[in-house]
């Protein structure tokens, strides 16, 4: 078996025994990478001399018996979403195409100081907005299962490399679905953590009151070694709560006793793939199996999560880009060009005397903000700014944002009654498999409205997980999302790992093509 | 809810600091209008004496020691700057033109 095919927990155990070293794993992950990332596109940015050079010193330090840190060696991706101050951080966006963070992120500092192996950059949706990773501003990302879908997104690159046995472990960030989607349509574990569980510091932000940084694995073992490790109080982040993290790698094997497994009524409506529906019964039976009761449950406003998350996630984003102005960081236009061309409309205006024409005309900061934003994000960011700067506009803010923070609270109190009758809520996480690279590009709404299952989870704050639970006929990966009550995620961790260990549909891997990218 | 029409989206798009093209302007007229379309939907809740919920964890009053701390020095705070004189950042002139 090739180093790339074990689970981190095993890699861990192999590099503790000293049967491996960081050296050979790392570089046989380079490789991997090397042979199948042309096609697949999963990252932005290698940079393998600084990451063998850290895996060699991490083996120095272990031949010489020093202390090492839970992840000493072990190699981990990371989205191209959380600063790194020895390399690019560029959220798949031109704007910050050549930024370089002056700090690190406090995920991105604990993954260091736990001595893992930062091997790369993973392409994302830009800004994380979207589910497809096809609006990343530089590169498509394939589906290992069959390269001419999408991988889901926006952490797609995320989960196609740790799917493509690219790396173990990778880190994502989930602001309305955006590690579960992918882990679901790529056919790997991942796990959106309670909101404020893991710190936002240094996580370029998307929607603050929603965005969560989350792990990406093969298991629930390994996903919960991630999440131990990046969890946990950071006073730079004043919503990260202070609140023991429990160790969940190590009580992750207790089954969840007289488990109470809710389904959702609403969840099982038209729209919902018929394969899908019978897949995540299944799972629901696998449970039953293992001696849950099964109870049919109502969240009688989950109908207008979507709804919901689609004016405040764009709000919170409005404000949150507000900040790339072409003054302290990321794209500038081009300013002689830019002064030129409104001294000509100046002129113009001055020569037919159009005295409201030269009132309305932009100062030169105003234009020079508007040209570098408009050069420096793409289509689907703009959607966004746009939605969210109409929806806190004068004379809208009722009707749209506090309308929607409202209805966010019903959905919440809908969570809260809930969980008075079961432990874990299971789910499909998509409603269809992943489509066809370019197929819905032209249909924001109705890419917005995959997002059913898992943006309640965001809105709520809840923890939740996506997990392999089938395949359809085409062998396109479906999930099996589970949630749980805030700060349960323990209980998650152990109900998911209930269910992995009674199927094996986390051990299928996707037969690889070694091909150069042929364009969609 | 009332049309979005393209006057509206171009007013927006000052707001958002956006310099959009007729083509994405008559894009942004017919996207926005589907979304907001849809979002409508929100009108049919009854709300009343909902409090709105801005925040999963609803903190208040997170307050650090009051004690000062070492912050980025200047020039790793002005390395990405586009234009900046070494003490600050440059932008266009605003008066006198």
């Amino acid at each position: 078996m090739s180093l790339v095919e074990y689970s981190a927990h095993e890699l861990k155990q192999l590099l503790v025994s000293g049967e491996i070293t960081s050296i050979e794993l790392t570089q046989a992950l380079l490789d991997q990478i090397g042979t199948y990332d042309d096609h697949l596109g999963a990252f932005l940015h290698i940079d393998a001399e600084r990451a063998l050079a850290r895996a060699a010193d991490i083996d120095h330090r272990r031949q010489a018996g020093k202390p090492l840190g839970p992840l000493a060696g072990l190699p981990v991706a990371v989205k191209d979403v959380l600063c790194d101050q020895d390399g690019p951080t560029t959220c798949a966006s031109r704007m910050l195409q050549s930024f370089r963070p002056p700090y690190d992120a406090t995920v991105v500092a604990r993954l260091k100081a736990a001595d893992a192996v930062l091997i790369g950059r993973t392409n994302m949706d830009e800004f994380a907005m979207g589910g497809s990773t096809e609006n990343s501003a530089f590169q498509v990302t394939r589906n290992p299962w069959d390269p001419g879908r999408i991988p889901g997104g926006s952490s797609g690159g995320a989960a196609t490399c740790v799917a493509a046995r690219m790396a173990p472990l990778s880190i994502g960030t989930d602001t309305g679905g955006s590690i579960r989607q992918p882990a679901g349509l790529c056919g790997v574990v991942g796990m959106k953590p309670t909101y404020g569980r893991v710190s936002r510091y240094g996580l370029i932000a998307f929607a603050s009151s929603l965005d969560q940084v989350g792990p990406l694995a093969r298991t629930t073992r390994d996903a919960a070694l991630l999440l131990e490790t990046i969890a946990g109080h950071d006073p730079h982040d004043a919503t990260s709560l202070e609140v023991p993290v429990p160790a969940y790698s190590h009580s992750l094997e207790q089954p969840l006793a007289g488990l109470r497994l809710g389904i959702v009524r609403e969840h099982f409506a038209a729209g919902l793939d018929p394969s899908i529906e019978e897949a995540i019964r299944q799972a629901v039976e696998v449970y039953q199996s293992l001696g849950a009761t099964i109870q049919e449950i109502s969240l009688p406003h989950s109908k207008y999560a979507v709804a919901t998350y689609y004016v405040i996630a764009p709000s919170e984003a409005s404000s949150n880009l507000a900040r790339y102005d072409g003054v302290h960081y990321g794209h500038r236009t081009d300013e002689s060009q830019l002064q030129a061309e409104l001294n000509a409309r100046r002129q113009q205006l001055q020569a037919a005397g159009d005295e409201r024409g030269l009132d309305q005309l932009d100062n030169g900061l105003v234009r020079m903000y508007r040209l570098s934003r408009a050069e420096g994000f793409g289509p689907e960011v703009k959607r966004r700014i746009m939605l969210g700067t109409y929806a806190l506009s004068a004379g809208y803010y009722d009707a749209y944002y506090l309308k929607a923070l409202k209805v966010r609270r019903l959905i919440r109190q809908d969570f809260d009654a809930a969980f008075g009758q079961v432990d874990l809520i299971a789910s499909p996480v998509t409603p269809s498999v992943a489509y066809r690279l370019g197929e819905m590009v032209d249909d924001p709404l109705a890419m917005y409205l995959v997002d059913l299952y898992t943006v309640s989870a965001n809105l709520a704050g809840l923890p939740s997980i996506s997990l392999p639970c089938g395949f359809t006929r085409e062998w396109l990966p479906i999930g099996l999302q589970l949630q749980a009550p805030p700060l349960e995620e323990l209980r998650l961790l152990r109900g998911a790992h209930m269910y992995e260990q009674a199927t094996d549909w986390h051990k299928r891997q996707p037969a690889l093509v070694r091909q150069r990218h042929t364009g969609v | 809810m009332t049309a979005l029409s393209r006057n509206d989206v171009e007013k927006v798009a000052l707001l958002a600091r956006l310099q959009l093209t007729d083509a994405e302007l008559d894009t942004m007229t017919a996207q926005l209008g589907q979304i907001l379309g849809y979002v409508d939907l929100l009108a049919e809740v009854d709300t009343t004496d909902v409090e709105p919920m801005a925040h999963a964890v609803e903190l208040c009053n997170v307050f650090a020691t009051d004690q000062v701390m070492p912050s980025l020095p200047r020039e790793r705070a002005l390395a990405n700057a586009p234009r900046d004189n070494g003490r600050g950042y440059l932008v266009p002139a605003v008066l006198g033109d």
